[in-house]
């Protein structure tokens, strides 16, 4: 009996690793584009912004985003904090100045236009969801202040079979520090712009063909960005993949202003509970070493 | 908690307290002479890890309420206030948010721990049952918990889990309807969730007296799975296990700490970034992780009541686990065939996590009904048949003497070397 039961547990086990082969392969056959890995300063347990990159992302937000996307949860004053854009107050206060802020109502109850303050939040391009909707081919541009939590790029190791390219990713992620797919994502999407290939028209339409595209392949935004198109004072080169690089990084700052602070608590934190577990694992072995266990 | 308390007050408040109310005397008995099995692994420092989880919980939950609005205008944007404008918001944020994750990670471990040892045998089936009613609270509160930044995820996971109480016949759409407060999810439900989210923690914290309460009446099990016989099986619970534990809860931390400050979004879903809209639905609605074996479960019966009855019949089933379990052993490592049963049920659960996170569709769906076909059978058929035709190893006569086998094993080994 014992053996029959054996031979079922061994029957189980075969049939088992069969079910995780046959899944990875029926689902390896799905296309879908392929992510790459950038390097991003931010990136890793010790990683930072750089201050003049994102200063150079935050001239193409608004040089070029801010026409038709808002950034909703940014004040003007978070492009001074710390762990920022690294401008001063001055800079701060300039910056809010060169915008119009609706305000009111005053005490006659009208509304009116002033200069922004540090505490006031980016004028949105359109008056409601309603007007950006309608001026947009009846889809409002997403609002970009999480934009880059709120996107994924599927990224990571790769061997052919689905099933076993998630158990990989689901370790390799965390164990790497891995948490860029959002600016991943988003740096694909504004370098992958191509030609509409003939196959594909009818499904493009007058939309934009971009393969990078998390939800079908055709977009309503056109092609944002192009060389020389925004200009750079500090020699930096000033072509596509730059620019998305820069509007990459301002766009993972304003998703996360924290992400500075938190690494460094965290590494503090971790330095501290790993010194603290081996004085309490010696502890321990001492404490027990009288005890037979 | 074998006898009276051997606790002696030493000061005069003590001893005048102590004839009123001896508490001092309970903490005594519970926590410090309380004898504790010498062989314990390291599964058992779950127990105190899940302890510091609730607590942890607890705390940064009673701090976030002190800046969440619960309202759907303004939730997501007052979760964003916390995560950019509050004094280490962002911390409690994801602390609390992680935090819900390394609790399941815990009570996952504990459960299963306690599955592979017996631990829901007699004398202790009170223990366990206690213990699944904890894990349904710790479910019914992580689900609303999930709701509450009001994201995408948020909303469709909420609508989507509602519903499935409608398959039930005539009584369905009025639960349906008392769940929402109305008849879509909306701000009705988000107040009402909040409320329970609130609540049902310090329920927890009741049961969870209850549940160490009770497993301090019979007494710790151990690897063995052999009762303790008299003192030379049992050390005092302090020093020995509270250090033993708060090493182990360190380790845990320095685990929570890598997830929660390096990859706070990792067990997240990137939609719940975006604001809920009742007008556009995600391409794949996927509830926590922790969900994902009883989602698969859910969506690998065709019929939608018999797949909402098969995923409560999951966690039901576990109720009624310490008399379907028919093995006179407790502990797996005596269990020749049932060890290997075990360890595809492992296998399986995951399996069944891993396929609640794909799409219900081709081999995930048929992959998906043979593992829930393996998950009830191991409960159903496999553990009370065993029972009869499994033969086990020789039990030591007790927990003393298989600690001096195992010594004695090691050091006749060093010797020869």
């Amino acid at each position: 009996m014992i053996t029959l039961t054996k031979t079922a547990v061994r029957a189980l086990v075969v049939a088992g690793a069969m079910a995780v082969t046959s899944v990875g392969a029926m689902a390896s056959g799905e296309g879908g584009h392929k992510y790459e890995k950038q390097d991003w300063t931010f990136s890793g347990p010790f990683g930072k912004f750089d201050k003049a990159q994102l200063q150079r992302g935050f001239q193409i937000y608004r040089e070029v985003c801010s026409s038709c996307h808002s950034l909703d949860y940014i004040a003007f004053r978070n492009l001074g904090q710390e762990g920022a854009l690294g401008y001063t107050d001055d800079e701060v206060k300039a910056i809010a100045a060169d915008y119009d802020i609706e305000d009111g109502p005053d005490s006659e109850g009208d509304m009116f236009t002033r200069p922004g303050k540090p505490f006031d939040h980016f004028p949105s391009p359109f008056p409601n969801v309603e007007a950006a909707a309608a001026a947009n081919g009846g889809k409002a541009p997403p609002d970009l202040s999480l934009i880059a939590k709120a996107r994924a790029a599927s990224v990571g190791p790769d061997v052919g079979v689905e099933v076993f390219n998630d158990i990989l990713r689901m370790i390799w992620h965390p164990v790497t520090a891995y948490q860029e797919y959002g600016p991943d994502y988003i740096y694909a999407l504004l370098t992958s712009y191509e030609e509409t290939p003939e196959e594909l028209e009818e499904t493009v339409g007058d939309k934009y063909y971009n393969p990078a595209f998390g939800s079908g392949v055709a977009i309503g935004m056109a092609p944002p960005l192009s060389d020389e198109l925004v200009d750079y004072t500090d020699g930096t080169p000033m072509t596509t993949e730059q620019y998305a690089k820069d509007v990459t990084s301002f766009l993972m700052w304003a998703a996360e202003p924290k992400l500075e602070e938190r690494k460094r608590v965290g590494v503090n934190a971790l330095i501290f509970l790993v010194v603290f577990s081996f004085l309490m694992f010696f502890t321990k072995r001492k404490l027990w070493s009288k005890v037979k266990h | 908690m074998s006898g009276h308390s051997t606790f002696e007050p030493q000061n005069g408040f003590l001893k005048w307290m102590e004839s009123r109310l001896p508490i001092a005397g309970l903490v005594h008995s519970s926590f410090i002479a309380y004898p504790v099995p010498k062989n314990l692994n390291y599964f058992w420092t779950f127990g105190a890890i899940l302890a510091v989880c609730l607590v942890a919980q607890i705390v940064t939950g009673i701090v976030l309420v002190m800046h969440y609005v619960p309202n759907t205008t303004l939730a997501f944007a007052s979760v964003e206030h916390i995560m950019r404008d509050v004094n280490w918001g962002w911390m409690l944020r994801y602390m609390h948010s992680n935090g819900a994750s390394m609790f399941f990670i815990a009570v996952y471990i504990h459960i299963f721990r306690g599955l592979y040892y017996g631990s829901y045998k007699a004398p202790r089936e009170v223990v366990w049952i206690l213990g699944v009613v904890i894990f349904l609270l710790m479910m019914a509160t992580g689900f609303m918990g999930y709701v509450l930044p009001w994201g995408q995820m948020s909303f469709w996971g909420a609508t989507v889990i509602t519903n499935l109480f409608s398959a039930f016949p005539y009584v369905g759409d009025a639960i349906v309807t008392l769940l929402w407060g109305g008849f879509s999810v909306d701000n009705p439900t988000l107040n009402r969730f909040f409320s329970l989210h609130y609540l049902l923690p310090f329920m927890l914290v009741g049961v969870v007296a209850l549940h160490i309460w009770a497993f301090h009446v019979v007494g710790n099990n151990n690897p063995t799975g052999v009762e303790v016989k008299d003192s030379n099986d049992t050390v005092a619970f302090t020093p020995y296990y509270t250090i033993k534990d708060i090493f182990a809860i360190v380790v845990f931390l320095v685990f929570f700490a890598w997830m929660m400050f390096m990859v706070p979004n990792f067990m997240g879903h990137p939609d719940n970034y975006i604001p809920a809209d009742p007008l556009v639905t995600p391409p794949h609605i996927v509830p926590e992780w922790y969900f994902l074996p009883f989602y698969a479960i859910l969506r690998a019966i065709p019929d939608k009541l018999m797949g909402v009855l098969a995923m409560f019949g999951a966690i039901g089933v576990l109720f009624v686990l310490p008399w379907l379990d028919t093995s006179k052993v407790r502990s797996m490592n005596y269990r020749p065939l049932g060890r290997q049963f075990f360890w595809i049920f492992v296998v399986v659960c995951i399996g069944l996590g891993y396929l609640g996170g794909k799409p219900a569709e081709g081999g995930y769906v048929l992959w998906a009904r043979i593992f829930t076909v393996y998950y009830f059978a191991y409960f159903l058929v496999i553990l009370p048949v065993l029972g009869f035709i499994e033969k086990p190893k020789p039990l030591p006569a007790s927990i003393n003497e298989a600690v001096l086998a195992k010594h004695g094993d090691s050091a006749a080994a060093e010797a020869r070397a």
